[in-house]
């Protein structure tokens, strides 16, 4: 089945003759030239950042990524915390909004009634419209109190004391921390991964999908082996869709977090994230040092992202390979 | 034994069902909640004024005039942008050089870009608009909004167009018609629903950005429609009113929010209905 | 077709900023006041036809923006060093005052009921106090029950004016809080959660019990928050109203600040709020658009004038009439055109 999974481009000899052929070098240029000014403008960005942080990274050098002091008195700074937030968050959405929205696409595409499926998919998709500040103050006044209240509070109550689940789930009972955070940016990237994967799914011809059911497949078998194996390079996009959309989330993350500049110690404590950092200083920051350290978090996130974007290409090239 | 694994079978493919049912639901249970806030907060300032009046000072009776007329100029000049751009780019990753070296290195760089957070996105069009011509502008807040779009655009344009069937490739050559005209015709047109979903997801990720607006078109106070002078938006007014201490200022922040959902979900629902209309994919 | 839509859009692109100035006047810089000259750009332009478009970005922010002269004036919650002005060529000047008060959520404790001094608070924010009924916050506030409860620290997330006043303060009253943090927009906490914006810090003591935060007084008022009261200079707890912010700032001597450099913390006198700050403008002092230095400061002396009243309605605090007189005398004194000559002189 497998073999399916990707079809092959063919090569397409233009002939002379064809009506308007002369518009295709000028037409196949164009598209090179746009997919370069991408390259551009991602090249501009990280030039940016690299000579606006470059003071710090300078002057902190190494101690820049271990350390987690972030002072901006006495100009001393650190990004091991907000890193560790960055990646903690982002983690823990893809891994709560990615069944979800697999979920989503499959009942949308193979069970539900034809006339339900497009409102259902416009109303997912319309997650994504609700700008991001909204998201910050739902979760502030909505979300964290009955966290706080439902959640943290009967867990502390009824945990045994020096079990191991009581430092995981240690944190002041206001709702406010890394895992609510998740919560966020999981429904915020949830739109973006189960339409796309949707789209995906459709693109799977029916006639393939039907011979699978004529032998005499269940549903989830069909999805299983069919489908899925059928768009898995999409589904490669789709996550990195998802976690691109969740590692540079700002304004929802910051309202929620709790902002604290360490290593969170449990899964409901406070902690920071790049982006929330640079967004919660930036605009305030008076000093040289303390604007090139903002800068340099700026850097440090598109480093993280490339990093995780190379590991999770890595391991889809193993995956094909197999 | 044979009916056992049947039996098994069917148990497992009825939790899966059961299993995307709930997926779905928990989805729409989110959008629910969070729409009834919305709604609570934000209808009961959704009146005429806000179209016909500008941003006030707190105390004085005031819509979002200017605001919604910003954000509308805005973002229309990004996506006007973006859509040329990334359609263009998403078609050479998926016709042309997407298997070339240098179409990896594209592929893989535009996931980067599209990650980048926006603030830090509005800081490079900052040095590279605002800083050099002194001063603020709607075009600067428009070019920002595109370099956001544009990477989402590119990568759903080449998912969407990969999974075109070569057949239609083929009858584009048999036809005799030059390889643009196939893809313009054949691929884009079959592709349409998909590519629509790759719009309106940039859409919705820039209409209500507010960060890279902060540093590039900045605000506006009063109605403007000049786009190289300072502009108001939507989300800037929502996000200097959400957190103000008046009353009056929550109040529109919150209808603002409102408008901007309903408008991604009309430009949706609009959105589907002309592709359904033109399209006769199942 | 696509590529002419691209070229126009390219064309269009390279105009943007060509034809920036002009017109109406546009500043930027610290959040805190940009209520109120949202109001008196409001009322101005109703009578003289000239638009001040103010926003909010920040009070780096908007020494960043002036210092790049994209905008006429910048504005900041914490004003510059005289020698840092002197660097950029810029003046300041003070345009309101508001005050910083500190919140609490404790069952059984109504606003003003709890009576801390300057000390004990940044010993609060330290973490050396962490129980309510620390016999410390007991022997000053006595009749009032104290609950067993443990102290959860709230604080700005985001840098802010309001987090410079309240730790310029602290550093002020308490030696360990000047040597361990200090004091600057954001600092290195040593305990507790941040929220962002004072929405930000008032939901998280609402939510948790046995909480402490700091606002902006407006908000404060607005919200009808449970403020808790400060010792100021004179050992007195005055209240956190409009009157006890002005005579904090009628004590302050502006004729012995260099460069207008003046915090209004701690201020001497019986009604004085200890925790109190004014909101500064900065402009050049050598205009290089002679005209539009001069609707800069015709506005905001237009708002000296006339604009006491929406200040106050606001919960601003207008600036003393001694102070403004010296500041139209530093406007003709030190804002110049290239030609040398004052580019606006109040009459």
């Amino acid at each position: 089945m497998s073999d399916l999974s990707r079809p092959t481009a063919v090569s397409m000899t233009t002939r002379p003759a064809s009506k308007g052929a002369w518009f295709d070098p000028i037409f196949q240029f164009a598209c090179l030239a746009a997919a370069t000014l991408l390259l551009a403008a991602l090249g501009g960005i990280v030039v940016s950042l690299a000579i606006g942080g470059w003071p710090a990274l300078h002057k902190f050098g190494f101690s820049f990524f271990t350390s987690t002091t972030w002072n901006p008195v006495t100009e001393v700074y650190g990004a091991a915390g907000p890193i560790a937030g960055t990646l903690i968050t982002s983690a823990l959405a893809l891994i709560l909004a990615l069944p979800v929205a697999l979920g989503i696409s499959v009942f949308l595409v193979e069970f539900c009634p034809k006339r339900l499926a497009q409102p259902i998919a416009i109303a997912v998709e319309l997650l994504a419209g609700i700008p991001s500040i909204v998201y910050g103050m739902w979760g502030l006044f909505v979300l964290a109190p009955w966290f706080a209240l439902h959640v943290q509070l009967p867990l502390m109550m009824n945990i045994p004391s020096g079990s191991i689940w009581e430092k995981v789930f240690y944190g002041v009972p206001n709702g406010a921390n890394i895992f609510t955070a998740s919560l966020i940016l999981s429904i915020m990237i949830l739109p973006y991964m189960a339409a796309v994967f949707r789209e995906l799914f459709l693109t799977v011809p029916t006639q393939v999908r039907e011979s699978a059911y004529g032998i005499g497949c269940t549903p989830f078998e069909v999805v299983r082996s069919v489908t899925v194996p059928y768009v898995r390079s999409g589904m490669v996009g789709v996550v990195m869709l998802g976690l691109g959309r969740a590692l540079g989330e700002t304004m929802a993350v910051t309202f929620i977090i709790g902002n604290a500049h360490g290593l969170p110690q449990s899964l409901f404590d406070s902690g920071s994230t790049l982006a929330s950092t640079i967004a919660n200083e930036f605009t305030e920051a008076t000093g040289e040092m303390h604007t090139a350290a903002l800068t340099a978090l700026g850097l440090v996130l598109f480093v993280i992202t490339f990093s995780v974007l190379a590991i999770a290409r890595a391991l889809l090239l193993r995956q094909r390979n197999d | 034994m044979l009916f056992d694994r049947r039996a098994r079978r069917r148990a497992a493919n009825a939790v899966f069902v059961a299993l995307c049912g709930l997926a779905t639901l928990l989805a729409l249970a989110a959008l629910g909640l969070i729409m009834v806030s919305l709604l609570k907060q934000g209808f009961g300032g959704l009146n005429l004024t806000i179209f016909t009046k500008d941003t006030p000072a707190p105390g004085s009776l005031g819509g979002l005039r200017n605001a919604i007329v910003g954000s509308a100029a805005m973002c229309a000049t990004a996506m006007v942008l973006a859509v040329i751009v990334g359609m263009l780019a998403g078609t050479w990753l998926a016709e042309y050089g997407g298997d070339t070296p240098y179409g990896h290195v594209v592929r893989f760089l535009n996931d980067v870009l599209l990650s980048a957070p926006s603030i830090l996105v509005g800081l490079f069009v900052y040095e590279l608009i605002v800083r050099p011509f002194h001063g603020f502008s709607g075009l600067a807040g428009g070019v920002a909004l595109a370099l956001i779009a544009a990477p989402v655009v590119t990568r759903t344009t080449e998912d969407i167009l990969r999974l075109q069937p070569n057949a239609l490739r083929e009858a584009g050559v048999a036809l005799g018609a030059a390889r643009w005209v196939t893809i313009r015709k054949i691929i884009w047109r079959g592709a349409g629903g998909g590519l629509l979903t790759g719009g309106l997801l940039a859409f919705a990720r820039i209409s209500g950005e507010t960060a890279p607006l902060l540093f590039t078109a900045l605000n506006n106070q009063f109605f403007a429609l000049d786009m190289t002078k300072p502009m108001a938006s939507l989300p800037a007014v929502i996000f200097q009113y959400a957190l103000s201490a008046y009353d009056d200022w929550r109040a529109l922040a919150w209808a603002g929010a409102l408008l901007i959902a309903l408008t991604v979900l009309s430009i949706n629902i609009i959105g589907r209905v002309i592709v359904a209309r033109g399209n006769t994919r199942p | 077709m696509l590529t002419k839509i691209s070229a126009t859009a390219l064309g269009a692109a390279l105009l943007a900023g060509t034809a920036a100035h002009a017109g109406d006047i546009s500043g930027a810089g610290a959040t805190f006041p940009a209520p109120v000259y949202a109001k008196w750009a409001e009322t101005y332009k109703a009578q003289t036809g000239v638009g001040l478009n103010y926003q909010a970005i920040g009070s780096g922010g908007g020494i960043k923006q002036i210092k790049a002269k994209t905008v006429a004036f910048g504005a900041s919650d914490k004003p510059l060093k005289v020698e840092d002005l002197d660097a950029a060529g810029l003046m300041q000047f003070p345009m309101v005052m508001g005050g910083v008060v500190p919140v609490v959520n404790l069952p059984g404790v109504m606003p003003g009921q709890l009576h801390l001094p300057g000390a004990l608070l940044a010993d609060i924010y330290l973490g050396a106090v962490t129980k309510w009924n620390d016999p410390r916050i007991a022997a000053v506030n006595k009749g009032v029950k104290l609950p067993n409860l443990p102290i959860t620290v709230v604080h700005r997330s985001d840098g802010s004016g309001t987090s410079f006043l309240f730790t310029s303060y602290l550093s002020m009253k308490n030696p360990a809080w000047q040597s361990k943090v200090g004091a600057s927009d954001s600092v290195e906490w040593p305990v507790g959660l941040g929220g962002k914006g004072n929405d930000g810090v008032s939901a998280f003591v609402k939510q948790t019990i046995g909480s402490i935060g700091y606002v902006e007084y407006a908000y404060a008022k607005q919200n009808k928050a449970t403020y808790a009261l400060v010792q100021n200079k004179d050992g007195q707890y005055p209240a956190p109203v409009a009157a006890d912010f002005a005579a904090a700032a009628s004590h302050a001597d502006w004729t012995k600040a260099p460069g207008n450099y003046l915090l209004l913390l701690d201020q001497p006198g019986a009604k004085s709020w200890p925790i109190t700050g004014a909101t500064f403008i900065l402009v050049y002092k050598k205009q290089d658009n002679a005209a539009q230095g001069a609707d800069v400061l015709k506005f905001f002396d237009w708002a000296y004038k006339n604009g006491d009243a929406a200040a106050g309605a606001l919960d601003y605090v207008p600036m003393p009439a001694a102070v403004k007189t010296m500041m139209r005398k530093q406007w003709a004194a030190q804002v110049k055109g290239s030609d040398g000559k004052p580019v606006y002189v109040s009459k």
